[in-house]
Parts: structure tokens; sequence; C-alpha cells
């Protein structure tokens, strides 16, 4: 059957309401209008108010409510409107949501989650399309799962509510719409495993959530020039697969990662270390990044020149001393 | 899960008539600053508490505050990294204890730790946050009391959701939070009242309103005619007691549990008290405020404005303080003995729950620190 991932995801918390009682899912416009994303839709209609409902205007208190009622046996699922919209909700996060368990030496566990739609692509304006993987990823104590696949996004969604620890979930929003052929219900791999989604011998590209398509078209068109890029999708960056990534680089001995988010401490950052860290001896060039510029998200007119393209990709690939040059970018004096 | 006949879903109806959630237009009182009767109407409508109640609150007030010099002392010592004194505030920590329910849950703060072992959980156990050598000591789900929160009012908007979650399976749980003057200007605090209002969820929020955040004063945190005022912005009644009368505050608070429990929605209680002490051991109080205000206060004492209205009542003998002063010593002597020793802690506890089941980077961070103990380890003995 073909599906959207905005459906399938939609039919995930479909089947966890109709399948465990103690799972709600609640936040702002999620009830009677399904989400602004439509990703609730139909709920409250199948389940009542008292399954999916909506809240107060404020993140910081769904996000403490989802907290109590996780204390409380309940498996809370909510909804932050926009990834700009979370922000109110960092500290719940930050300061309880991630460390209950440990305070508590593992006598309060926290099985909720907190859907993110994020990323950019979208033509949205100001507040709407930022890349907030990072602040989530940088907090022991939560997960951090982004689906690039509809099937990921069906089962993911499903593993993160029956998760015992704190999924913040985020979803791409301009893969809200994208297509493919999956069954439902599917299981996919579970939590903390990479997958190939595309083979290839010659170099590495990583990708996660909105560049996973990108990624792939750019190995298509290199594929074309004679080049087999092998691409992955992280799927989570917490826990994150070391093994998989590694042992490809290790294989292609190239890598480059492509990111959405801005580049400097980034999750992108994080990955081109661990790589480095591991795989030195079987690199025949540095680690690049392709990410979004050091910059607050631009507006929607010029946000083509901020999201990593194909081109780009391309262009990154190039550099990665095919023929033992140095990078002409990173040349001495290069930056002033 | 069962169905919940008596939740309440949000709706858009509000409560008509906005003067029956303004707290009275001066606090409760049943005492006198002396323990003598408060002139006229003071106490409202509110009932005395049961005799056998004010006894258990005058043992347990005189052990609470042996219990807080006792810690207060160990800073000294450095047996505790810190320990916010909750002195002069002993109806309000043993008020909100008594009344609770087993069954209830209890949301404290940093300053509560009174509270805490009044309510029963052990003092090595609570003071382990402050003696540094972990976060929470006690199982918040054995003792009905959650983690002591540390940033302020954060804890407000759980203590909505634990007791929402309750009355949606139908259960009498009542929660209460405790919240200082200065958590009242935070944002959370706003939103746990908001929340706890339209999902008309039975929770208590407690105002222990004691002058001072830190060193800034009640008129930095509010222009509003009182904190209790601030419930009927969101449809939640207030009201303001005496803090420091544990006669009133036993009689509003069990008055608020009762009414929340009984699906009256909830409640905030503004209880004006003092902070006797300075905020912690490493303040200097007098760099904000005149002894004389302090002096004031201390005439103002809770403990000897009970024992003055039971001894009067004929409900307090010498040998019922003599065997309080007892009880104190006993708990203090067994305070101090346990917390003598050296706090220790296990390194391989850092990586074990951070997860349900640690992640992969964490069994191998887990084990390059235990590599790095070893080896140290190693090296000692060798010299």
């Amino acid at each position: 059957m073909t599906l959207t991932m905005g459906k399938a995801l939609n039919a995930a918390l479909r089947d966890a309401l109709r399948e465990d009682d103690s799972v709600v899912v609640f936040g702002e416009d999620v009830g009677p209008l399904g989400g602004v994303f439509r990703v609730t839709d139909g709920l409250t209609a199948e389940f009542g108010e008292e399954r999916c409902f909506d809240t107060p205007l404020a993140e910081s208190g769904i996000v403490g409510l989802a907290l109590g009622m996780a204390m409380n046996g309940f498996r809370p699922v909510v909804e932050m409107q926009f990834d700009a919209f979370a922000y109110p909700a960092f500290e719940q996060l930050a300061s309880h949501v991630a460390k209950m368990r440990n305070r508590t030496r593992g006598a309060v566990g926290l099985p909720m989650v907190i859907r993110v739609p994020y990323a950019g692509g979208i033509g949205g304006v100001e507040h709407h399309s930022d890349s907030s993987e990072a602040y989530y990823a940088h907090t022991p104590g939560l997960k951090v799962v982004t689906p690039a696949t509809v099937a990921d996004a069906y089962s993911l969604l499903r593993e993160a509510i029956a998760d015992p620890d704190p999924v913040v979930f985020m979803e791409a929003k301009k893969l809200y719409w994208s297509k493919d052929e999956t069954g439902l219900p599917v299981r996919t791999a579970p939590f903390g495993t990479a997958e190939v989604r595309r083979a290839g011998s010659d170099a590495t590209l990583l990708a996660y959530g909105p560049t996973l398509p990108v990624a792939l078209q750019a190995a298509e068109a290199a594929a074309g020039d004679g080049r087999q890029l092998e691409v992955i999708d992280l799927r989570t960056l917490v826990p994150f697969d070391d093994e998989t990534v590694a042992a490809s680089v290790r294989r292609t001995g190239r890598c480059v990662v492509v990111a959405e988010a801005s580049g400097f401490a980034s999750v992108s950052a994080e990955i081109a270390a661990r790589v480095q860290e591991r795989c030195f001896h079987s690199l025949w060039a540095p680690v690049l990044r392709v990410t979004g510029w050091d910059i607050p998200y631009p507006p929607p007119v010029l946000e083509k020149y901020h999201l990593p393209g194909v081109d780009r990709v391309l262009d990154t690939v190039d550099r990665l001393q095919w023929d033992d040059a140095p990078d002409s970018r990173f040349l001495s004096g290069a930056a002033t | 899960m069962t169905t919940q006949a008596e939740h309440r879903m949000p709706t858009a109806a509000l409560p008509a008539d906005a003067s029956g959630l303004l707290p009275a237009a001066e606090p409760i009182r049943f005492l006198d600053d002396d323990g003598g009767p408060a002139p006229g109407d003071a106490h409202g409508r509110y009932q005395r508490p049961a005799t056998e109640l004010l006894r258990q609150a005058y043992r347990a007030m005189v052990v609470g505050r042996r219990f807080d010099s006792q810690a207060t002392a160990l800073t000294k010592q450095g047996r505790l990294a810190v320990y916010p004194s909750s002195r002069g505030q002993e109806a309000g920590e043993i008020g909100a204890v008594l009344a609770l329910r087993d069954t209830d849950w209890l949301f404290p703060t940093y300053r509560d730790t009174m509270a805490l072992v009044s309510r029963g959980i052990d003092p090595v156990e609570a003071l382990t946050l402050l003696r540094g050598s972990w976060h929470c000591g006690y199982d918040p789900t054995t003792t009905r009391t959650a983690p002591q929160c540390t940033p302020l009012a954060t804890h407000a908007p759980h203590a909505v959701g634990l007791a929402y979650a309750a009355r949606r399976r139908g259960e009498d749980t009542v929660a209460l939070a405790l919240v200082g003057d200065g958590g009242t200007s935070e944002g959370d605090f706003h939103e746990a009242l908001n929340f706890a209002a339209v999902f008309h969820v039975p929770v208590v929020f407690l105002v222990q309103n004691n002058g001072y955040a830190i060193s800034v004063p009640l008129s930095r945190q509010t222009a509003a005619p009182s904190l209790a005022h601030k419930g009927v912005g969101y449809g939640v009644r207030g009201e303001r007691v005496d803090g420091n009368d544990p006669v009133a505050v036993l009689a509003v608070l069990g008055d608020a549990v009762e009414s929340a429990r009984a699906g009256g929605g909830p409640v905030l209680v503004e209880a004006h008290t003092y902070r006797v002490e300075p905020h912690t051991n490493a303040d200097d109080d007098t760099r904000y405020r005149d002894h004389d205000e302090v002096e004031m206060w201390k005439r103002r004492d809770p403990i000897a404005r009970l024992e003055a209205h039971l001894r009067t009542a004929g409900e307090l003998t010498d040998d019922d303080v003599s065997a309080a002063r007892e009880a104190a010593e006993a708990f203090a002597d067994d305070v101090r003995t346990r917390l003598g020793e050296e706090a220790t802690g296990d390194p391989a506890d850092l990586f074990a729950h951070v997860y349900a089941e640690p992640t992969a980077q964490l069994r191998e961070q887990a084990r390059w620190l235990a590599e790095e103990l070893a080896h140290e380890h190693g090296a000692g003995e060798a010299r």
C-alpha cells in the first residue's frame, strides 16, 4: 500500500492507542483539528477526548503534565507543534525528563514521547524550520529518533511509545508528504541500528531525517559519474550505531556527513569526530560535512541557499582527496 | 485501566463567580502571636483541627526543628555540602505532611527536607541530595514523595500530571506541591495552576511565603495584593493563612486537601511565614535584611505558639513536652551518628541509570572509567 509518512505516523498513534490503554496523546490542536500537520487526525473521534486531547497553549506545562502522568502509570505522547515552539519545554526536558531515572537511581522511569516536527524546506516563516536535534542529543537521558522512511516512521514511533525511557521523536516536516510502499503494521530495525540504504564502495554518506533523500539522490548522480557511494540512514541519533557507521567507513575509506542543522557544535560534528576516532587508519581523506550554514534559519525565499542539496553533496564528495591533493578550502589562510 | 466517571474533560466553562475564588482579606488565624486566641472571626469558616492532630503536629515540629538545627550543624562539620534551613517554617513543613494521606503525593523543594523526614523518609536518604552522595536518596514510588526539586516551580506541573493521572484512574489521590514566594514568579507556576484548573485536578499548591527569594524581598516578586490572589486569574481558589500559626495551617491545608479530594478542583494556599536562618549555610543575610526583622519573626515562633495554646487548653503536659524533646534529641543523635560516616559513592552508578538499559556508548565509558580506576589503584599499590 502506498502511504505518506504523515499517515504512517497517524497509524502508529492509532495502533498504540488501540493496543495500550495507558497511551494518551495531547498537545496543542491535536484534538478535533488533528494537529497542524494532521498527524493526530481522527484520533479524538475514534478514541474520545480522554485519549487524545487539546491542552492550554504552554509547552512547558504540556511536558510537565506528561512527566507527572508518566510517573503515575500513563504513556503520554505529546506534540510540540513546531521545533522552535518546543523551547519553552526545554527546561522540563533537560532538568527533569532526561534526569528522572538517573536521579532516582532507576526508581522512576518516564515512558513518554515528545514529538517534534522539525527542520525546513517547506517555506515556513521564522520559527518554523529549526533543526533542534543537537539540543536533545546533547542531553544524556533522552533518546533522539528521526525517521526518514515511511516504514520507519511507523515502526520507530511504535518503538518510542513502548520504550521505558523518554524519546524525543523528531519528524522532518518536509517528509510528512513523502510516499512509499509499505504494509502496516510494520516492524523495522530497532533503536540503535543504522541502515545501509544504498550500498557502495567508494565513499560513505551519513544522513538522517530530512537529508536522507538528498544523500540518495546524490549517490544516484554520482553513480552516473562512476562513483559508488554508500548511503547510511542513521535513524536514531541516541542511541547511536557506531558499529554500522565505522564498518562502512573502514570499507570505503571516505566519509561525508550530510545534515540540515548548522554545523558548528552539531550532531554532524559529533559524528565526524566519532568516525575519525574509530576509522583514522582506514581514511583516505578527512571526514567532511555538508550542513546548513551557521546562521539563524533563513526566510523562505533564501532557504534554498541554506539547505544541503545534491550539488553541494557532490561537490563535497569531489573534495575527498581522490588525487591526494590537500583540500583547498582548508588551506592555511583560506578562512580569512 | 478503569474509565473515570467523575473525570471532567476540559471545557470552556469558567467559574461565573470570581469572588468565591478570592482569599480572605486577612490571613486565616486561630492564634495570636503569643498563642492566645486570635480575635473575633480571624479563622473564618475554618474549624479547629482535632486535638490529637495538634498534639501530633507539636511533636513533629519539635523533632523537625531539632533535625533542622542538626543538619545546619552538619554543614559546619563538612558532612553536608549545603543545607537550606526551614527553621521557622515548621508549621508549613509539618502541616503539609499531616494534611496528606499515605496514598497522597508530596512534591517538595530543596528547602523541605524537614517535611521529608516528617513523612517518615529515612533522614540519611532524605539528606542524600545535600550530602552529595546522589541526587535523590529515597524511592519516590514507595514514599509517594517526588524528588526534591531545585529549579524553582518546575515540579509544580508534575504534581498536576500525577494527580490528573490518578483522577483519571478513579483514584482519590491528592498531590501537594510545595513552592516558595520566589517560585511564584516562574512560568511553570503559572502553567501548573492553569493546567490544574483547566483539567480540574486534585492538587494543592502550598506557597510558603517566607519573605525572601535568597536575598530578594517579596516586593520584587509581585505587585499582586497577595500571592493567594494569583489563583483567581486561573479559576483556582486561593486562601491565605498565618504560616506561623500551626492551628490555622492545619485547618486550612486539611480543608484544601479534602476539598481537592472531593472533586473541588485545585487550591492555592499562601502561608505567611519567615525564613529565620539565611538561605543556606553559605548565605550572608546581613547584606539584605535587618536583625530586628528576624527577631520580630522569632517572637511569632510557631512551636512556642502551639505549645502555649495546647498548654492553656490543658492538652499538653510537661511530660508531653519532655517526651517531644527527648524524641527530638534521639532523632538528632541518630542523624549525627549516621551522617558522621564519610559519604561514599560507587562510580559504576554513574552509568547505570541514565537509561533503563545503558547504551553501547555508556557501557564503553563505564569500562573506560573502571580501567582508569584499576590503573590508579594498581599504581597506588606500587608506591
